[in-house]
């Protein structure tokens, strides 16, 4: 774990990389896209289909 | 305050910045005008909403009775229009550009779009209560079809919506300009993030709005013969129930907020917080299926899945944050010097000091009341139990009201001398005001809860069935319970006007704040940056907060279980 | 602080407090036993709502139900008619703005396919004070397997919202013994002498 950011003057390649899931959690426009889709995949379109394939009565 | 006034010409707009003497953050004018109006147009918002809302509690008062029906159901509609959706959006709208442009020491992205967004939510709104008033649209919130309202009701609330994206954009830019601008280095601020959980689900949120109230407007006017009920109760709820897990969202944010800034209060893990959110942006808008538990035709798989927000992971992420925030404040408490015994650094927090009396209310409220409530409402057998009972308004009492209103109203303490620029008048009173405000809300809530338990129906003028061919008479307890819910809602309406009076004194006749001004209502002594310094590794042990969360896990386990034996007793239904 | 950005480059790293590893350890259990529960209880409980529904033509329903009072009258209640389905059969019951329609009278301890469905608009099926309640869409049939345990008269209110009428709108459910059903009593005594009950 790299402490300060005044100690990073060497060149970039040489800093520990940023881990992934941190990578994830800093793209704003990622998180986006994952809010949207679970819940319109899961809830609307699942619910959606839930209802248009009730039967019809006799 | 306005130590300094910069002019910067970073981007392609000169913004004018002031550094601010308490935070020593860069502070956009154009931002901290556009802050000003969202939310003083939300307190209007919230006097006109809270007025209805003791109109309403005074006529489901057994022994008062105020309103005819007619005006009742109407006044109702107002009520949830106002608060639930202007009210709290304005002021959400406010934190947005609060939590991007000032936090991130950014200018605003398109200040003059974030005018117009503004425009259109004031016209949206303003015209839903006309709408409203005109008595052709009493509807309730939810609108239900085939139950109708008039074309302007739905094309408001589709102005107010379509306002609300475009603010809900221009954060999203702001968060690409500050980046690309290099005004912070690294990741945003855990408050940012919060904001931006809500942003993402204010985006589901008003997608699925548009997607319903295009088609229910078109209706309206007589374009589309027919609106399937079950069809709109699906899409509908995808803004209802998501529009409040905005809330949540912004007033997580909030509560790390004002702990920050009143106690030196950091994360006691960047990880663990951030992590927390992620299961609000993944799976919080689930939970719309709430509302469909008592529906004829869905799979229980989908309500199963969709009601516990995935196995119960967005529940988690609200324990956590449950945790983490008075966690945070305890090891900064302690750090502050308040390390004797288990309670000291509770009791001699910052209590007279009502953005923090007002925060850790509205998260214990919304933690035992709200919260317990909520899940326990949205499991997908107990929900029969409840459904559409005073129960359901009695747990989002417990959300939005003692939790969100109250999050928003402690907040606003900091925003008048902070962004207003303005010492607050009659502090006594301001130190008063979220007791009164919250143990209104929270009887509020309580003695709903109760009454529906007893089978109290929600919206409903009559509960004596005096004009009903085939009568029913309620219990006594449940006229009881509904007497009790007057007397809450009249504390919360007292202490809902000291606020409004104490926000609209400090905006018109507040001392401005000058350079090396003392507050009335001081931040944590050493200012921001000292309060940055701390690490999460100097805090090893939290006993308060362990005792405070164990009290709360027992209180849930067994009120589960409770509900679980009420269930078992009624009649068998498969 | 919050309302900083992280000082650490790299936070992910950081170690967590264990008070708060094991909370979260306790959420995420108790989580997914809440999850598992709601599952479970399809099982071993006896109350879960049926799935089981129809598209209907409101109109069509509304001639089933009257087909189905018409055969099953026994008495008759405020000009509402007492309907006796038999046990183990269908029982029908319509909201509409503002009542509930027909009585229903059935027996403790027997189960009944219980179809309930709406005419015009959306309205909340509340049976008081067992308190069970149900959601009731016009054009959706629903079907629902229910067994009532108790005797006496039940009343049905509307929890959802339905127009000026809303407040007036109720119905009713008599649960009788067997043996009252078998014993010839005609159902209009045995309600009256609920009703003195519930009045006393």
């Amino acid at each position: 774990m790299s402490d300060t950011q005044s100690e990073e003057t060497g060149p970039a390649e040489r800093q520990e990389p940023i881990p992934m899931m941190q990578r994830i959690l800093d793209s704003p426009f990622l998180l986006l896209f994952l809010g949207v889709v679970v819940p319109t995949v899961l809830y609307t379109i699942w619910g959606v289909m839930e209802v248009a394939s009730i039967p019809l009565a006799q | 305050m306005t130590a300094e006034t910069a002019v910067g010409t970073i981007g392609g707009r000169a913004a004018k910045f002031r550094t601010c003497q308490f935070t020593g953050l860069k502070v956009d004018t154009a931002a901290q005008t556009l802050i000003k109006v969202n939310a003083v147009a939300a307190v209007i918002f919230l006097l006109l909403g809270g007025v209805m809302g003791l109109l309403v509690a005074l006529t489901r008062w057994p022994a008062v009775h105020l309103l005819p029906a007619e005006l009742f159901y109407l006044v109702l509609t107002g009520h949830g229009a106002n608060v639930l959706l202007f009210w709290i959006i304005f002021f959400e709208v406010a934190v947005l550009y609060f939590a991007s442009a000032i936090l991130l020491n950014s200018r605003l992205a398109t200040p003059k779009l974030a005018w117009l967004a503004f425009l259109l939510m004031v016209a949206g709104a303003v015209l839903a209560n006309v709408a409203v008033l005109r008595g052709e649209s009493s509807v309730m919130f939810t609108s239900y079809p085939p139950l109708m309202a008039e074309p302007i009701f739905y094309l408001s609330l589709i102005l107010f919506a379509v306002g609300t994206l475009i603010a809900v954009g221009i954060f999203f830019a702001t968060l690409v300009i500050a980046k690309e601008e290099g005004t912070y280095e690294g990741s945003i601020p855990l408050v940012t993030f919060g904001a931006l959980t809500a942003a993402i689900i204010a985006v589901f949120t008003l997608a699925s709005g548009a997607i319903i109230l295009i088609p229910t407007l078109l209706w309206s006017v007589g374009l589309i013969s027919n609106i399937d009920p079950l069809l709109y109760k699906v899409v509908w709820w995808g803004m209802g129930h998501s529009s409040q897990q905005i809330n949540v969202s912004a007033h997580v944010a909030i509560w790390y907020m004002i702990a920050a800034l009143l106690v030196g209060a950091k994360p006691l893990s960047e990880k663990v917080s951030r992590t927390a959110f992620l299961m609000y942006i993944l799976f919080l808008q689930l939970a719309s299926a709430h509302h469909l538990l008592a529906e004829p035709g869905l799979d229980p798989s989908w309500k199963i899945v969709n009601t516990s927000y995935m196995m119960y992971l967005a529940v988690v992420g609200s324990m956590v944050h449950g945790l983490t925030v008075p966690g945070s404040i305890e090891a900064a408490q302690r750090r502050n010097g308040f390390d004797k015994g288990m309670f000291e650094w509770l009791r001699k927090a910052p209590w007279g000091h009502p953005a923090f009396s007002g925060m850790f209310l509205s998260l214990v409220m919304f933690g035992f009341i709200g919260g317990i409530s909520g899940v326990v409402l949205g499991t997908e057998q107990l929900n029969v139990l409840m459904h559409n009972t005073l129960y359901v308004p009695g747990h989002f009492h417990g959300t939005v009201v003692a939790g969100t209103t109250l999050a928003f109203m402690a907040a606003t303490y900091l925003v008048l001398p902070l962004i207003f620029q303005r010492e607050i008048v009659w502090p006594t009173l301001a130190k008063w005001q979220p007791y009164l405000f919250g143990i209104g809300a929270g009887m509020i809530s309580l003695f709903m809860m109760g009454a529906g338990t007893l089978g109290m129906p929600r919206r409903h003028w009559d509960i004596t069935f005096s004009d009903a061919v085939i009568g029913y008479e309620p219990s006594a307890g449940a006229f009881l319970m509904m007497g009790l819910n007057g007397i809450g809602a009249l504390l919360a309406s007292v202490g809902g006007a000291v606020f409004i009076l104490v926000v609209v004194g400090t905006v018109l006749f507040g001392k401005k704040v000058q350079s090396g001004h003392q507050l009335t209502f001081p931040l944590h002594a050493g200012g921001g940056k000292a309060a940055s310094e701390y690490g999460s590794h100097a805090t090893t042990k939290l006993p308060g907060t362990a005792v405070l969360v164990a009290i709360f896990f027992v209180s849930f386990v067994l009120y589960y279980f409770i509900n679980w034996k009420y269930l078992s007793e009624l009649w068998l239904f498969r | 602080m919050a309302v900083l950005p992280p000082e650490q480059r790299i936070w992910w790293k950081e170690p967590i407090e264990k008070v708060e590893l094991v909370w979260v350890i306790i959420a995420v259990l108790w989580g997914f036993f809440m999850f598992g529960f709601m599952i479970a209880w399809h099982f071993i409980g006896e109350q879960n709502l049926s799935p089981e529904a129809y598209r209907i033509l409101p109109s069509n329903y509304e001639a089933k139900v009257e087909a189905f009072a018409e055969e099953h009258t026994v008495g008759e209640e405020e000009g509402v008619p007492i309907v006796a389905p038999p046990p183990g059969g269908d029982a029908y019951m319509l909201g509409r703005t503002f009542d509930w329609w027909p009585i229903l009278q059935l027996e403790k301890d027997q189960s009944y396919r219980f179809h309930i469905s709406s005419v015009d608009l959306q309205h909340g099926f509340s049976l008081l004070p067992t308190n069970i309640n149900i959601q009731i869409h016009p054009g959706y049939e629903h079907v629902i397997t229910l067994t009532p345990t108790e005797t006496g008269e039940f009343g049905i209110i509307c929890n959802e919202y339905c127009g000026l009428g809303h407040h007036v709108m109720t119905g009713k459910i008599i649960v009788v013994d067997k043996k009252t059903a078998d014993s010839g009593q005609s159902p209009v005594a045995v309600s009256k002498l609920a009703d003195g009950e519930v009045t006393q």
